[in-house]
């Protein structure tokens, strides 16, 4: 563990793609033989971080060292060369092929395959006693566990001679029990003297096996601590950032009846994967019900849910006091009976952005007989519609003929807004409603939820932005791994007491 | 002894009709399994078949035919490539667009050369392949049933047939136990985990476009310069499209592939047979029905009815690096 | 060679892009033209003479046109939804069976009945032989373009064994249907017209014509006027959207190609019922195939199918004249412009695109 120089040593290193700066000069020191975690938000830049390490991308600007010496990785092979292995989120295995083909893909050591594949063969056979890695060389992978085809993942990287090993949100497809067995792994690897970069949100697996941890936000790397000298609150804190405080003017909710109910919902992914845990919420007339949770903890799973667009495998919804059946519960009946929804994504979900701000101006609601007569649509009603949404909305510029994908984040989402809030809802699910807008436009989007609220209508909000969530709503829901982790009044809660509970520390423990 | 002179004569017919569908079929799964879907194996076929039948016609040679068959399929191929893999551009549209162009240009370019409605003059003597004999005929001619089937129906094919089995057999050799075949079939699966592991996908599926044109040109010369004595508009007559279905029904697999065209070519030799002959108790078989069994077979598979049919992962896909 | 699309101005792009592909695809075929020891100018003004320069060689144009409306409009339909219906000419085939099938049986009945219910059962053939690939897709999976592939040769085998063994005419070594009764057979234009004293030249146009007419007009305000056309958008555009905004996408998927399939059918009704008066093998002739180009090039909007229909029914008639003058360019010509025009306006877009945007970057930059 003497070794002068560290194993990885960026310094300065920015990439842009387009008009996003997904990394703005970072800078970071891996120590040989530890573990390293990288923590923050989706989006915050990691894994771009990590693809320009790994010759995904070539940074625009910075440098790369590795065990001092410095290095250009302008492709994969550059870093397979330069001892950099890497576990992608989604893995980069061939399916239909077996597990020793997959090994050896790239690197199979002449062109006829039977050397390279006996060689393989013995090389697994060696890194298994070793890491106590045991793996059926012949298998499928195909027909492997998600846990064993990460486990071919890094032996991939093992083959092909890795001193240091980047995992990308390992554990986001594991069980608890895989993902334990990873760790155990993550710590023979390091005793061997290899080098890991474990990239994550959930801060318990960084408490559990880094020995030093390194935050980003929005492309930038704000901290760099020692695990032993930190805690769960604190990251939390890092990620989210202190940005000037949120103000949103309001008073008191006025609490009605309840209109949302929702009891034990579970949804499976097709992975298999339980993404939504047994979660139940109530939403009343007249209040902001907020979620906060680290990004990928079941937020947007329980958004699709309750909109319809997909079933759960457990649970009740009601609406309005009725049991929502299987086939009631499909967007257009939902908002029939008046459940909107302004989804997170609103370039792929939201929005048409081929289609012209009028034609999104009715997407969902093409068959309200408002638009026109019988089977046709009146361009002009619908113009019409459109234009008085954008102005009341404050759409800039007001041209409804204008391509939805020319106009600004900030623009494009308040045509989402203007178009379901028009419509009265009872219940508005809402899913990120200022991610990429400005700041003129954030004011103005909490504003029309608050008036919404004092309207009496029950709304469900969804952010990545902590502040977000405690400055708009009335009562907040944690949620950590899928499971509602704990349930809070807005104002007899802070950002500390979220943070451990988004963490997953039970209230009990707490 | 007569029922296996039959059978000999049929299997032999058989084989003579599954030689072009073989090897547009083994070009399509060379395409397809390295991720570029190819509908246009027909007129990649029908540009060789005509380049062929000229340079076998003015050189007299029926090897420089086939040289020049791979060429021009080859440079069809390259055609698609570049719209496929260096354009990201539509994989079904380009294959369209391919097909048409060689029925076009087949035609045009024959009858403004030949004047002949589009036919190239006939082949002779050394500008076509002759039959061959393998070994051992006249010894094993005597051998009961399999003497006939090996005198009447292996021997005595021409060069090209026995190259196509040839291209099977390292087809075959090439995916399974090659460092080419393994990335080939890895590519066409999941190209970011070949881009990951340092490969070049473009590279890759350049390479096995190119084979793919090859292939299609060995077929294209075989109609043109061995099964007929020059060239006919359209003398491919949707083969490439019945070899497509043989790769489905293989499910890109290449000795399936090989069944897969015996059976289709089985089957145009029955139906060539069957053409007005009267069946005791059904009466006359219609022929058409005969004929268009590959393609409904080939939907009723797709459909999943029966068996089921999976593709390639990535094929059809252009490949962009995602953030 | 980046993966963003590329921006361009709408008048760059849904009129510029087209026609510099179509004039790239003009110059290649200048260029084979050359190769065969021709000049390509004389060619062109043979070509303009033959199918603008008289009224019976206009007449023969816009008798092609009618083709390549219905076949353009068809597979634009189709692209609308996001879907590639490369079976026009196996569903042409199926309803020019239906509409014989109508036009014998129903015989007895008068024209006024008889050719609007043929028209229907065309419609109906075509929509049939293009709603199975459509179902197939929706619900078990199966590919649109394969399995409308091996429906156009699964139409074509049929259509032999009707003619040859079943609905044949008795005693023609033709694979043909007897005439249709002659209340079922479309007015030709020149008679329609020289009613009204107009004297026009006897020419293959019929009133079928008035019916691809109609088709532009109905496909757009079906497309860009009507709730399922919206709904048949937004599935084309972003499925994801769709679902979010409760459209089916699987029925949209059936319902479109149903429709892009009927229009198909519109090719059966103008060459079995306006020109030939009975069914004859072959008669789709690659209309279809050239349809993908019209729709193409035309950007699947009505307007740009109707121009680039038009320039497709000169190439053809044009190409015919031009064959008799200049024995060497043949009709395939027509085939070769259209395939490259595919190739172009299609598979190449992004290329082309990518020059339009430096030309105009260029122009700009000063």
């Amino acid at each position: 563990m003497n070794n002068p120089h560290p194993a990885i040593e960026l310094s300065g290193i920015s990439k842009a793609f387009g008009p996003v700066k997904a990394n703005k000069d970072v800078s970071l020191s891996v120590a040989v033989g530890s573990i390293h975690g990288i923590v923050g938000e989706n989006g915050a830049g990691k894994s771009t971080l990590m693809s320009i390490l790994y010759g995904f991308y070539e940074a625009d600007a910075g440098e790369i060292r590795v065990r001092g010496e410095l290095r250009r990785i302008r492709s994969s092979s550059d870093a397979i060369a330069a001892g950099i292995g890497m576990v992608h989120q989604h893995f980069m295995l061939v399916e239909p092929l077996s597990v020793v083909e997959n090994i050896v893909l790239g690197a199979e050591g002449g062109a006829l395959l039977k050397r390279g594949i006996g060689k393989a063969r013995a090389e697994l056979a060696r890194l298994s006693q070793e890491y106590g890695l045991a793996i059926d060389p012949d298998a499928i992978v195909g027909e492997l566990s998600v846990g064993l085809q990460q486990r071919v993942e890094i032996l991939k990287a093992l083959y092909r001679g890795a001193e240091v090993l980047i995992l990308d949100e390992p554990t986001a497809v594991l069980t608890p029990a895989e993902a334990d067995q990873l760790f155990e792994l993550l710590r023979a690897l390091k005793a061997q003297g290899k080098t890991v970069i474990l990239i994550t949100h959930k801060l318990r697996e960084i408490m559990a096996v880094t020995d030093r941890v390194s935050v980003m936000r929005r492309g930038e790397m704000v901290a760099h601590v020692e695990t032993e000298r930190t805690s769960p609150a604190e990251l939390a804190e890092a990620m989210v950032g202190r940005r000037v405080l949120l103000r949103v003017e309001k008073t008191p909710r006025k609490r009605g009846a309840p209109v949302l109910e929702a009891a034990g919902l579970s949804v499976i992914d097709e992975r298999g994967c339980e993404t939504l845990r047994d979660a139940s919420l109530t939403l009343h007339e007249g209040e902001i019900v907020g979620i906060a949770g680290v990004a990928g903890n079941g937020q947007s799973e329980l958004l699709d849910v309750l909109a319809g667009l997909t079933q759960p495998a457990r649970g009740v919804i009601r609406l309005g006091g009725k049991i929502l059946n299987a086939a009631d519960r499909n967007p257009a009946n939902l908002r029939r009976l008046g459940l909107m929804h302004i989804p997170e994504d609103r370039l792929r979900t939201g929005l048409v952005t081929a289609f012209a701000a009028a034609e999104n101006a009715i997407l969902g609601y093409h068959d309200d007989p408002a638009f026109g007569r019988g089977p046709f649509l009146s361009p002009t009603l619908i113009e019409q519609h459109a234009r008085a949404g954008m102005q009341d909305y404050d759409v800039r510029p007001v041209d409804p003929g204008l391509k939805t994908a020319k106009f600004s984040g900030g623009n494009q989402q308040k045509i989402v807004l203007a178009r379901e809030i028009e419509r009265a809802p009872k219940v508005l699910l809402v899913g990120q409603p200022t991610r990429g807008v400005d700041i003129g436009a954030i004011e103005f989007i909490h504003r029309r939820l608050i008036a919404l609220r004092d309207a009496g209508v029950a709304i469900l909000l969804v952010s990545v932005e902590l502040e977000e969530v405690m400055a708009l709503s009335d009562r907040i829901l944690a949620l950590c791994g899928g499971q509602i982790t704990g349930e809070r009044e807005a104002v007899a809660t802070d950002e500390r007491d979220l943070g451990l509970l988004m963490a997953g520390v039970s209230e009990r423990a707490a | 002894m007569e029922i296996v002179q039959t059978i000999a004569v049929i299997l032999d017919s058989t084989i003579r009709l599954s030689i072009p569908l073989l090897c547009a079929a083994l070009a399509g799964l060379w395409s397809e399994r390295s991720g570029v879907v190819d509908i246009g194996l027909e007129g990649k076929m029908l540009i060789a078949a005509f380049a062929s039948a000229v340079v076998a016609y003015h050189s007299g040679s029926a090897w420089a035919g086939l040289g020049a068959g791979m060429l021009a399929a080859i440079a069809l191929s390259l055609v698609h490539g570049f719209a496929a893999i260096t354009w990201r551009g539509n994989q079904i549209v380009s294959g369209v667009a391919i097909n048409m162009l060689a029925v076009g240009l087949t035609a045009i370019l024959g009858n403004a050369w030949y004047g002949q409605g589009g036919r190239t003059p006939n082949l002779e003597g050394a500008a076509r392949f002759p039959e061959l004999d393998l070994p051992f005929v006249g010894a094993l001619k005597e051998i009961p049933v399999f003497g006939p089937i090996y005198d009447i129906a292996i021997s005595g094919h021409a060069a090209p047939v026995y190259l196509a089995v040839l291209a099977l057999v390292l087809t075959a050799l090439t995916l399974k136990h090659t460092r080419f075949g393994l990335r080939l079939r890895a590519v066409g699966e999941n190209p970011a985990a070949v881009d990951t592991a340092g490969v070049s996908v473009a590279g890759l599926r350049y390479a096995a476009v190119i084979i793919c044109g090859a292939l299609c040109g060995l077929g294209g010369t075989y109609l043109a310069v061995s099964q007929s004595a020059g060239f006919l508009p359209q003398m491919t007559a949707g083969k490439g499209f019945i070899a497509l279905a043989a790769v489905i029904f293989a499910n890109w697999r290449p000795w399936p592939a090989l069944f897969a065209c015996l059976l289709f070519g089985l089957l145009d030799a029955v139906a060539i047979r069957l053409q007005g002959v009267v069946l005791p108790g059904i009466g006359q078989v219609p022929v058409q029905a005969i004929q268009a069994l590959p393609y409904v077979m080939t939907v009723v598979l797709l459909a999943g009815f029966i068996g089921k049919a999976t593709p390639p992962k990535a094929s059809g896909l252009p490949y962009v690096k995602e953030r | 060679m980046s993966a963003a699309p590329i921006d361009l101005p709408r008048w760059a792009d849904t009129a510029l892009v087209p026609l510099v592909s179509v004039a790239a695809a003009l110059v290649v075929a200048g260029l084979v033209v050359l190769s065969i020891g021709e000049s390509p100018l004389e060619a062109t003004a043979l070509l303009l003479k033959g199918s603008l320069g008289s009224l019976e060689g206009l007449g023969f144009t816009l008798y092609y046109t009618t083709n390549f409306i219905f076949t353009g409009l068809a597979v634009a339909v189709a692209f609308h939804a996001g879907l590639f219906n490369i079976g026009g000419e196996g569903q042409a085939t199926i309803a020019g069976i239906f509409a014989a099938l109508a036009c014998l049986w129903l015989a007895p009945l008068p024209g006024i009945l008889l050719v609007p219910l043929a028209i229907l059962a065309a419609a109906a053939g075509g929509a049939l032989w293009a709603f199975i690939p459509g179902y197939l897709q929706a619900t078990r999976g199966s590919h649109v373009v394969i399995t409308t592939i091996m429906f156009n040769f699964i139409a074509a085998t049929l259509i032999v064994y009707l003619l040859v063994e079943v609905m044949g005419k008795t005693g023609s070594m033709q694979p043909e249907t007897p005439d249709f009764p002659k209340q079922a057979v479309l007015t030709p234009i020149h008679e329609l017209l020289g009613a009204f004293g107009l004297k026009l030249p006897s020419t293959p146009l019929n009133t079928s014509f008035l019916l691809a007419l109609a088709s532009l007009v109905a496909v757009w305000a079906l497309i860009y006027r009507s709730r399922l056309g919206y709904a048949i958008r937004t599935v084309g555009a972003n499925p994801r959207a769709a679902a979010y905004a409760g459209i089916p996408p699987a029925r949209i998927i059936m319902v479109a190609m149903a429709i892009s399939g009927a229009l198909a059918g519109g090719l059966a009704v103008n060459e079995a019922m306006g020109v030939q008066h009975r069914l004859v093998l072959d008669f789709t002739a690659g209309y279809g195939f050239v349809g993908i180009a019209v729709a193409l090039m035309g950007r699947g909007h009505p307007v740009g199918v109707s121009l680039a229909a038009l320039l497709f029914g000169v190439l053809y008639q044009g190409g015919a004249e031009l064959s008799f003058d200049k024995p060497t360019i043949t009709r395939d010509m027509v085939v070769v412009i259209g395939g490259i025009v595919i190739l172009f306006a299609g598979a190449l877009d992004g290329l082309f695109r990518r020059l339009v945007a430096s030309v105009l970057a260029l122009g700009r930059g000063g």
